[in-house]
């Protein structure tokens, strides 16, 4: 069974967004939310990188050990999912998580916090494949279909990769081979996949 | 010779730097790298707080402190001190009145008190239940429950905790106002605080309207609640720009100083309920007897004396002795 992994390759991102707009127009997200956002680091100096970056999901989530009513579950294809007619929205994960990606998009009066949404890797939620009920909640379930995260599938310089871990991190080392002479002194190149090391506990791809 | 000592001292300099950024020369990427794993922010098109930050390193410790040693130190300080309230009960049982009731009944606590104490008690205790489920219900009530049931449960426990917390921080403040002059430290607290309260030693020594125990307790209540009630505040209300470090912070001194106030909280109970016999009343109706007073808190049954608002007259009395065990 495939392990899913997000792997954004810093040489490649060129900052152009489309995987935050795909994601939110693919979703449906409301207004103020999306679910992946794209930091650049150094941003217009020498060495400047950007990184796509939304829930990792990770291989031991911390939203999933702080949430209070435990509405957080792993599919077998180890994508972190949670159940919202479970969520009370009491922020925790929000808190734990170390890539922000728990978004709260019905606040109430005072900030309450409705329930969390976060990036599904395209895989829905609890309800029926392919339901009203899911994608109203979660949004599409592209894996359902056969499909990968539409954000990876719409990146044009291939800099987000997802898919089976094995497969992107092979990807990713190949590339990593094919550019190293020009890595020699190059600025702020990193020879692991950005994120690894946290969400995986895997600093080698 | 001054140009080699300048000389000298440039190369320590040098050699000293060099020490200091040796680390990330040596491996420019890793220490990049390194800095966006501690929480470097850049710049992002997206809109919200911190959406520039890549990795917030300070989730991890606020994860580990609540799931670890905070949640392990309130198992034990809650069970332990309830497992200690328990053996002092079958060993000790309540401390009696020495004397036999006199049937002169003397106001102690009057309506509007007694009304601020139950409120604040009562908020204090759905308060308490409704945090402990936040933190023990996942492992405690949600394997009795389901998941389903224990949602809705907690949904609820949620809405009245982030409700009734500034409800409660109104009571500590109204507490504090009507008792605070009572619970000033005084010499004679050392002298009950040191017999703890006649516990160790022979004779109950005198106390004044509040005796030494009771004044920690308000201390310890007014200064633990009110960082509980700020922190709580501060959480209800994720509003005024405050960043994640900030409520991770503001959760931490919440739960910490909320169990310690939770601890002494059960011993207030007791002594209040099983453990005293009499005390009860007086917070229910208001009015001790005059042995119950004269036990507990003679100095203040002798200021009210002096003042003598009241016509009671003390009886011919029966002393009962009151042994560490029971009979």
């Amino acid at each position: 069974m495939a392990r899913m992994k997000f792997l954004c390759d810093a040489e490649r991102c060129i900052e152009c967004n489309a995987c935050v707009v795909a994601c939110k127009n693919e979703h449906e997200l409301p207004w103020g939310v999306n679910r992946r956002r794209v930091v650049t680091l150094n941003d217009g100096q020498p060495g400047e990188k950007s990184i796509s970056v939304a829930c990792m999901h990770c291989s031991d989530p911390p939203c999933a050990a702080v949430c209070p009513v435990d509405c957080f579950y792993i599919t077998e294809d180890g994508v972190v999912l949670h159940d919202k007619d479970l969520c009370i929205g009491c922020g925790y994960c929000f808190y734990a998580c170390p890539f922000g990606a728990p978004q709260f998009p019905q606040d109430g009066a005072f900030g309450v916090r409705g329930k969390m949404d976060k990036c599904t890797f395209c895989a829905g939620g609890p309800e029926e494949d392919g339901s009203e009920a899911e994608f109203k909640k979660y949004g599409r379930n592209r894996l359902a279909e056969g499909k990968l995260p539409l954000c990876a599938e719409m990146c044009a310089t291939k800099a987000l990769l997802a898919g089976d871990g094995e497969v992107i991190a092979d990807i990713f080392r190949q590339r990593v081979l094919c550019r190293a002479e020009r890595d020699v002194g190059a600025k702020n190149v990193s020879p692991a996949p950005w994120g690894w090391g946290l969400a995986y506990g895997d600093k080698k791809p | 010779m001054h140009d080699k000592h300048w000389g000298r001292a440039l190369v320590w300099a040098l050699l000293f730097l060099s020490l200091i950024a040796a680390p990330a020369q040596a491996v420019p990427n890793s220490g990049y790298w390194q800095r966006v794993r501690e929480g470097a922010s850049g710049y992002t098109a997206v809109q919200g707080q911190e959406a520039g930050e890549l990795i917030q390193a300070s989730g991890e410790v606020w994860r580990r402190w609540r799931n670890g040693p905070l949640a392990l130190a309130g198992e034990i300080g809650l069970s332990g001190v309830v497992a200690l309230l328990v053996l002092v009960y079958l060993l000790r049982g309540p401390i009696r009145l020495t004397r036999l009731r006199t049937g002169v009944m003397i106001p102690r606590w009057s309506l509007g008190e007694r009304i601020l104490h139950w409120t604040a008690a009562a908020l204090f205790l759905l308060l308490m239940l409704t945090g402990l489920s936040l933190l023990y219900g996942r492992r405690l009530l949600l394997p009795l429950l389901g998941y389903d049931a224990f949602s809705v449960y907690l949904s609820l426990a949620k809405w009245v905790h982030n409700l009734l917390g500034p409800l409660f921080f109104l009571a500590l403040g109204a507490m504090t106002w009507i008792w605070l002059k009572d619970n000033l430290w005084q010499r004679n607290d050392w002298h009950w605080l040191r017999s703890l309260g006649g516990v160790i030693g022979t004779g109950h020594p005198p106390a004044g309207r509040f005796n030494a125990g009771e004044k920690l307790w308000f201390w310890l209540l007014l200064i633990g609640g009110s960082l509980v009630c700020f922190t709580g505040l501060v959480l209800d209300f994720p509003l005024f720009g405050l960043e994640r470090e900030g409520m991770q912070l503001a959760h931490i001194v919440h739960l910490a100083s909320a169990l310690i106030v939770m601890v002494a909280a059960l011993g207030h109970i007791y002594l209040g309920s099983l453990g005293t016999e009499g005390a009860l009343e007086g917070m229910v109706r208001g009015k001790v007897d005059l042995s119950w007073a004269r036990q507990h808190h003679e100095l203040w049954l002798r200021e009210l004396e002096a003042s003598s608002t009241w016509s009671g007259k003390a009886r011919p009395e029966v002393v009962r002795p009151d042994s560490f065990f029971k009979p």
